[in-house]
């Protein structure tokens, strides 16, 4: 029992190196009073990219600068920056890469219009098939 | 037109195999680097992030002379590992600005103690705000900023003794 639990404690045992000691930021984890100012934060948070964690949005994110960032995010939108500003602000200095909402970049148009084409390519077998079985 | 459609299963599973092939001899680059190289640095005022060095503006860089902009934390290994590279840079005569992020003035004095103190600046960034406004996603990254104030180069990670020359290189061309 007593090696299972220190298997467990070290499980849950986040790296102390890897994060630093301070606090989170103060509306890293806390919502905005104004619950229409929240949702536009929250709507924000979920279409931005974390650093640290590259394959998770700031929302979900448990690293230190995605806390800050919510916690910038907030800040300014209680201070009446418009989400897309801000959205802008950070795609000006970290690329559309920080983007967890793919872009409408020339470079995407391949992935919007892949839906397109795979359901005309299985719209065009489908009445191949219908023809076949017409003439048999 | 049927007897070529034959051949598009096949055609379609050899183009994945070369696609995972192709990102299996050559990785994934996760480096992020800032937007802003090449532009100003933007408008920050920090306050002193040790005890024994003034704090930090963005108005102290425009003054007709290169300088380094090194961000690190006293909780992040790497920055110990480089910091004899810092103290070499200081050697051949480059003057050293720093943003300490996330950090408390105690620690930040300690880690200097310990590693040595090659700055002449140091702001603290507790809320990584002003990292976030340089587009600089971790821990250590030094910033090459030339006389006017712009960022003439951006280095991701740890400077190693064989990036020393490099680095020299690029603040001797950011007059």
């Amino acid at each position: 029992m007593k090696p299972f639990l220190a298997l467990l404690l070290a499980i849950l045992a986040t790296p102390l190196a890897a994060q630093t000691a301070l606090p989170p930021a103060p509306w890293a984890d806390r919502q905005i009073p104004d619950a229409r100012q929240e949702r536009e934060a929250k709507a924000l948070m979920e279409t931005i990219r974390c650093l640290t964690c590259q394959s998770q949005s700031i929302a979900d994110s448990n690293a230190s600068m995605a806390g800050d960032m919510r916690s910038q995010i907030r800040e300014r939108i209680m201070a009446g920056e418009r989400p897309d500003a801000i959205r802008s602000w950070l795609i000006a200095r970290y690329g559309d890469w920080v983007s967890y909402e793919p872009t409408a970049a020339p470079i995407l148009w391949p992935l919007w219009a892949a839906p397109l084409l795979l359901l005309s390519l299985g719209l065009l077998l489908l009445r191949g098939r219908i023809k076949r079985r017409r003439r048999q | 037109m049927r007897k070529l459609l034959i051949w598009l299963p096949l055609a379609l599973f050899l183009a994945f195999i070369g696609l995972f092939a192709s990102g299996l001899f050559q990785p994934d680059d996760r480096i992020i680097h800032s937007r802003l190289v090449g532009q100003s640095l933007p408008s920050f005022t920090l306050p002193a992030g040790a005890s024994d060095r003034p704090g930090l503006s963005s108005a102290q860089f425009a003054t007709g002379k290169p300088r380094l902009l090194n961000i690190f934390a006293s909780w992040c290994v790497p920055c110990a590992a480089e910091a004899p590279q810092l103290m070499a840079l200081k050697a051949a005569g480059v003057e050293i600005d720093a943003i300490a992020i996330r950090d408390a003035r105690p620690d930040v004095d300690a880690f200097l103690a310990r590693y040595g103190n090659p700055y002449a600046r140091i702001g603290l960034d507790a809320r990584s705000g002003v990292q976030i406004a340089l587009g600089s996603s971790g821990v250590p990254e030094t910033f090459v900023v030339d006389g006017k104030g712009r960022i003439a180069y951006q280095h991701i990670g740890d400077i190693r003794a064989d990036d020393v020359a490099m680095i020299l290189d690029r603040v001797r061309k950011a007059q």
